[in-house]
């Protein structure tokens, strides 16, 4: 392969959640002072690119839209083995919802240039949609393939995927060029190794703006995003008392079916 | 002056951390019940760069300095102390071959080292103690083509499962009366002695070295005849204060977190008991320890890293931080009450690892009586 471009999104670090707060008024994450991590699923994205770098050579190329503060977050995943990075930062592409995201990464990606493969994370875990790679897919005219959870290459290029879908797995050959969205079972990322962390200090970040982009700011950001958040609540915690009755077996029984019809079994 | 890590330390660290809570966390127990190193994660620790951390690039190593190396160690010690014990013993190794050894010596021993396919150690304390190097007996003795090494280290960290010793035995009278070789484990009259069986760090290595008629090529001289007390001095000053003092440091990071989730999370009087002024007293108390501690610390290993005098520094270093880390994982306890002594809470294995610390590559005292010299120097009158 030729190229492999993988989408990278800095999100809160999961292990600082508790100290997450939500701006009342503008309804979004208050990320000052919460520090960022590589979204834990593009990690196994990083993966599956370093591994067909690995086994066939490719140029592994990360693209990330995030304000300027963001490069310690690309450096990292540089450090896992990718070659470059470019980093999509501009006042512009500020408070994109999903469709302006898609927008933008897609002439990123035309502007990188040729490419056999876009590997995503399923999904991010701040916003949790799901809906990027399909956006950037359908912007593209290439084929998306998401919940990827184990991807394999033939020796005619043919991508070997197993999909999971809700009743189990489907395989699915196909070829390149397309987008996968991988899941946490794909595979398990490596560890940074510290020659890879010398390595990457010499590997570049580029900065793009709109300006290297050239689109129409009316559809980018938060102007240009159909999605408005209506308004946001927060979930009560408290807890909800139940008691049963009956024989020790008859107990045992009502607390399993309550518990199966909760869906936690 | 600036305190402020660069980009490559932060990512050793997170490196570093990811592997030691995903890789290393899984053998604790293993570790605690049979008192073994755990010799598997080697290759993966190989992989990662711990173990040819400082080995220069030529010798397969990463060519990382001593700042680097003290937070790679702080990271895994913040959750097992007793893999950087065996690997900061396995770097003093690595350091007194690469300070004093011929090139043909470096070539042949550093790389095996680096790429994790052995370990290596350091044997300089005998039953009569290692403070007292000048009173040591293990003697070398040079004939036709060989030494012949007799004698028994012990104590020695990494005896059982290192490939080759760096052994320092007395070839002569006196100070230039000591020698440094490099002994293969298989020479003939090598043999590992007894393990100890310790309250801390269990899963690292501690045992004797014996050496019986050892027969080892004369090449295996490390450093010049007699040179012995200045490789000892240098290496456990250098590496063996600046590791043991990170391993210190990983374990009051250890006990700071552990302190301070406990006492957010265990309920009294209906609020947390970090709402009480006595106990956010002890946390804030461990917090500030770990702040001295890792200052010393790091400037201890930057020193080395800009080839600065720093024997005084390394010492304070060690013998504060090992102290510190005994009295706040004695506090960390007490913030648990009697949960604190449970073998399922962490805390006591903080303490018992902090206390194996103290005494280990030269005792607090030790220490002072270094710091005690720099101190008073400046005020002593001449003769």
């Amino acid at each position: 392969m030729e190229r492999v471009i993988v989408c990278v999104k800095p999100v809160p670090d999961p292990k600082v959640w508790d100290r997450l707060r939500m701006d009342p008024v503008t309804k979004t994450l208050i990320r000052e002072g919460i520090p960022s991590v590589v979204n834990p699923l593009d990690k196994h994205a990083l993966e599956a690119a370093l591994e067909i770098k690995d086994t066939y050579g490719a140029e592994v190329v990360l693209l990330s839209m995030a304000p300027p503060d963001a490069r310690p977050v690309l450096r990292e995943a540089l450090s896992m083995g990718a070659d470059r990075a470019v980093l999509l930062s501009d006042k512009a592409f500020a408070g994109s919802d999903t469709l302006a995201t898609a927008l933008i990464l897609a002439e990123a990606i035309r502007r990188i240039g040729p490419f056999d493969l876009i590997c995503c994370g399923n999904y991010t875990l701040d916003g949790s949609t799901a809906q990027v790679p399909s956006q950037v897919a359908e912007f593209l005219g290439i084929p998306n393939i998401m919940h990827v959870a184990y991807m394999g290459l033939e020796q005619d290029k043919r991508l070997v995927i197993t999909q999971k879908i809700e009743q189990g797995y489907v395989k699915i050959a196909a070829a390149p060029p397309l987008l996968l969205s991988f899941t946490k079972e794909a595979n398990k990322p490596r560890f940074i190794s510290f020659l890879e962390i010398l390595a990457a200090e010499k590997r570049e970040i580029s900065t793009w703006t709109n300006a290297d982009l050239n689109l129409d700011e009316s559809l980018l950001g938060l102007g240009g995003s159909p999605t408005k958040m209506a308004d946001m609540l927060l979930r009560e915690k408290g807890r909800q008392g139940l008691r049963l009755e009956g024989s020790p077996e008859e107990i045992a029984h009502q607390l399993a079916n309550k518990i199966g019809q909760l869906g936690f079994i | 002056m600036d305190f402020k890590l660069g980009e490559r330390e932060e990512l050793l660290r997170k490196s570093t951390r990811e592997f030691a809570e995903s890789e290393i966390t899984p053998r604790i127990e293993a570790m605690e019940e049979t008192g073994e190193f755990p010799l598997d994660l080697l290759k993966p620790m190989a992989k990662l760069g711990i173990t040819g951390l400082i080995a220069p690039p030529e010798y397969e190593g990463v060519g990382l300095g001593y700042l680097a190396r003290t937070i790679v160690l702080e990271e895994l010690s913040r959750v097992c102390a007793a893999v950087p014990m065996g690997m900061q013993v396995h770097h003093m190794a690595i350091a007194c071959l690469n300070d004093f050894g011929t090139e043909e010596q470096k070539k042949k021993y550093i790389p095996p080292l680096s790429r994790g396919e052995t370990m290596g150690c350091v044997a300089v304390t005998e039953p009569s103690g290692g403070s007292d190097v000048l009173g040591m007996q293990a003697t070398a003795e040079l004939k036709g083509d060989k030494y012949i090494l007799n004698g028994r280290k012990c104590w020695i960290t990494n005896s059982h499962t290192s490939d080759y010793w760096i052994v320092i035995a007395r070839t002569g009278e006196g100070p230039k009366g000591l020698s440094a070789f490099i002994v293969d484990k298989d020479a003939p009259g090598a043999k590992p002695g007894r393990k100890e069986h310790k309250f801390g760090l269990r899963g690292a290595n501690t045992g004797e070295v014996v050496m019986d008629n050892c027969e080892i090529p004369k090449g295996n001289l490390l450093g010049q005849e007699g040179g012995g007390l200045g490789v000892a001095l240098k290496t456990v000053s250098e590496s063996g204060r600046t590791g043991m003092a990170a391993v210190a440091l990983g374990i009051l990071q250890a006990c700071y977190e552990e302190a301070a989730k406990y006492a957010s999370e265990r309920v009294l009087y209906g609020k947390p008991i970090a709402a009480l002024q006595a106990i956010s007293f002890y946390v804030a108390e461990i917090y500030t320890q770990l702040d001295i501690c890792r200052l010393l610390c790091y400037r201890a290993s930057w020193m080395k890293d800009q080839n600065m005098r720093f024997d005084t520094e390394s010492a304070i270093a060690k013998s504060y931080t090992c102290e510190a880390a005994a009295q706040c994982a004695k506090k960390a306890i007490e913030i648990h009450g009697a949960n604190g002594i449970a073998l399922e809470y962490k805390v006591q294995r903080l303490l018992r690892d902090a206390m194996v610390t103290i005494s280990a590559g030269g005792t607090g005292e030790i220490g002072k009586v270094v710091v005690g010299r720099a101190a008073l120097t400046p005020f002593m009158k001449k003769g």
